[in-house]
């Protein structure tokens, strides 16, 4: 690929101690993120997705430097972010910015929208105090908002408008990298269709670069050039959008993708429902940790870890953890 | 659909909240027929009212909320002239609901077989020992590995998933003959959603029940209903069997709601989103409540809001475009 890579994730992990006992000791670990590897290139909307519980959400705050990684290294611009002290990483803030899920829970209520704005252009030091105000409402401007609704406070906006308000606060340092959160997944469909084409419209303009974390296909389908896989901290695949959508190599990525509800109410088709539950991540199964759910688990499954790996007739960047895929989708198409 | 008897009819049912700055009509004259054995959907979004009709269907509202008109027809007889004593005896009994957070709605202080087998025990007078039999039986039904051991178990110790099957062998432990599910997945993953709505379609068809499922998703409505209306603002603004709807929507709200779904078939690099957002159900627009987001909108439309009609059989659409006097397109672009 002749892409420049702008994020490098190398055996990332991050590991939540569980205290318990007398003396309130560490006697396990939440296993959240669990070595994963791969790499963000410039202009790209890469998506993690996976089950609540999969690590997806606790990666993109691991890579963001919000939670300290346990193990692992990330790279931003062949920079090691483990590297930096305290000041060079709030340099680099500017940089990779966030967008959460709940707009109603991101936002300071006791904050107009502009000081919301302001707030990071003053941290950051970036724009003369005499103009914040006039970059502020530009930025409400290139998100869909409207002067007259710059002094209001958030509680008087919708959660669409919010959200949009959200997306201008990551957007006021001119970031290169922006981790969306689940950004759309507490929005109506009718506003997260806005949302969407606001983010979409706004990596054009600006040459943004997108992680996109989210548990829900369609718009990941809608959204990304490259597509993750997560399960129980783990990568399962990673593949551009259209292979893992049409010629996807792992059992967990098919059963997902079968799981969502068709619109075609006419059209009945077979669905691969898993049986059970995503087991804790504390413990999680030895082998492949997807074989408790597997349909096709042989006992190699159960006593070794497969590693991503691409074989012959896959596209290049498509790689998958199971031992078997040739077998099960071999030579099959779709 | 229009031969089978209803089981349950909903009358011009109008309950509003009583709230410091006025009255608002959360569902503002709502009429609808639950197919007898069918499911029912109800679609809409956030605020539309969906949730809160439901919860006047069983009267358990809460304060400032009131019922305000209309009728609930359940078996001949009117549920809203029922006593507090009659309508304890139909919940549960005949019309059962289940909700979207099954954490908030199981009580984290008892066992799984505790609350399970008390409403055998207040609505069929059974005896503990009983009543935990029948529990055990419920939890087998609707699908839990080693039941036994769940029975003892407390809420917090069952994922997100398997409470939901509680919460579904709690409200079908009296074989009622109408369900009402509120989002009874939204709060599950994918993988689990199948799970759960498969084990709704299977009880349903085993216990030959009515379901009146509300979502948000088109998807669910599109896999579990027959028939289904679609609310905005407090109002239904059409109502068809599902299938003519999903491939033929006819108001401009429902095909708004469908070309903004991404889709798998289709590369689209833009979606086509319905401008605006909802308007707040104290400050409802005069005419039609759409119409500040409706791309058809003409005069007609901001003036007056328009009546639930008849389109052809079983189909009911409340728009303009659909009446005599219209100039503009009859035709309501739409991806199907």
């Amino acid at each position: 690929m002749s892409k420049k890579e702008l994020l490098r994730v190398e055996d990332l992990k991050l590991y939540f101690p569980i205290k318990g006992g007398f003396l309130g000791r560490t006697v396990n670990h939440v296993k959240a993120v669990d070595g994963i590897s791969f790499s963000v290139f410039e202009g790209e909307t890469v998506s993690l997705v996976g089950e609540s519980g999969c690590g997806k959400s606790t990666a993109g705050r691991a890579i963001l430097r919000l939670e300290k990684p346990t193990g692992g290294e990330v790279y931003y611009e062949d920079l090691n972010m483990n590297s930096l002290n305290k000041q060079e990483l709030r340099t680099l803030r500017k940089d990779l910015q966030i967008i959460f899920q709940d707009p109603f829970a991101s936002i300071n209520p006791r904050q107009t929208v502009v000081q919301v704005l302001e707030e990071a252009l003053l941290i950051q030091n970036i724009v003369p105090r005499r103009q914040r105000r006039e970059r502020a409402l530009e930025l409400l401007d290139t998100v869909g908002l409207k002067e007259h609704q710059a002094d209001r406070y958030p509680h008087e906006f919708s959660g669409g408008q919010r959200q949009r308000i959200g997306i201008a606060r990551a957007l006021s340092l001119n970031p290169k990298l922006i981790v969306c959160d689940e950004a759309v997944s507490a929005l109506d469909v009718s506003i997260r269709a806005q949302i969407l084409n606001l983010l979409k419209r706004l990596q054009k303009e600006f040459q943004l670069t997108y992680l996109f974390i989210s548990h829900d296909l369609g718009v990941v389908r809608h959204i990304s050039d490259r597509v993750i896989v997560m399960y129980l901290g783990r990568i399962m695949e990673v593949a551009d959008k259209k292979s893992l959508f049409e010629k996807s190599r792992h059992p967990y990525t098919r059963a997902l993708l079968s799981a969502i509800p068709v619109l075609k109410p006419s059209q009945k088709r077979e669905r691969i429902v898993l049986t059970g539950d995503v087991p804790s991540s504390i413990n999680p199964p030895v082998g492949c940790r997807f074989h408790t759910r597997c349909s096709y688990v042989q006992d190699l499954c159960r006593a070794e870890e497969p590693e991503l790996r691409l074989t012959g007739d896959m596209k290049e960047g498509h790689v998958a953890a199971c031992h078997y895929f040739e077998e099960l989708y071999g030579d099959k198409v779709g | 659909m229009s031969s089978v008897e209803p089981i349950l009819q909903i009358k011009d049912l109008r309950t509003s909240f009583f709230t410091d700055a006025g009255e608002v009509k959360a569902v503002d004259g709502v009429t609808l027929d639950v197919p007898k054995g069918g499911t029912l959907g109800v679609v809409g979004e956030s605020g539309c009212g969906k949730s809160v009709m439901a919860l006047s269907i069983l009267q358990l509202l809460d304060q400032p909320g009131k019922i305000v008109g209309g009728e609930i027809i359940f078996n001949h007889e009117d549920l809203l002239q029922k006593s507090e004593k009659e309508m304890r005896y139909i919940r549960g009994n005949n019309i059962s609901m289940i909700f979207q957070e099954p954490m908030t709605s199981l009580n984290p202080v008892y066992t799984i077989g505790e609350q399970i087998s008390e409403s055998y025990r207040i609505h069929q007078n059974m005896g503990k020992k009983e009543a935990y039999k029948k529990s055990l039986e419920m939890l087998k039904l609707v699908g839990i590995a080693s039941p036994e051991k769940r029975l003892h178990q407390y809420p917090y110790e069952l994922s997100g998933g398997m409470r939901q099957r509680v919460m579904i062998a709690m409200a079908l432990a009296c074989r009622p003959d109408l369900l009402i599910a509120d989002e009874p997945t939204t709060a599950l993953d994918v993988t689990v959603q199948a799970q759960i709505l498969e084990l709704i379609r299977e009880l349903q068809a085993k216990l030959g029940m009515s379901v009146i499922t509300i979502t948000h998703d088109l998807g669910i409505v599109a896999e579990t209903c027959c028939r289904v209306a679609v609310m905005y603002c407090g109002i239904i603004v059409e109502e068809a069997d599902t299938e003519e709807l999903f491939e033929n929507p006819k108001h401009p709200y429902t095909a708004g709601l469908f070309n903004s779904l991404p889709r798998h078939d289709l590369e689209k690099e833009e979606l086509e989103a319905i401008d605006g957002s909802v308007p707040s159900l104290a400050d409802m627009p005069p005419g039609c409540r759409f119409s500040p987001r409706c791309r058809y909108a003409e005069e007609i439309c901001l003036q007056q809001n328009p009546e639930l009609t008849p389109l052809g059989p079983g189909r009911m659409v409340r728009c303009w475009i659909y009446s005599d006097g219209w100039k503009g397109t009859k035709e309501v672009a739409h991806y199907v």
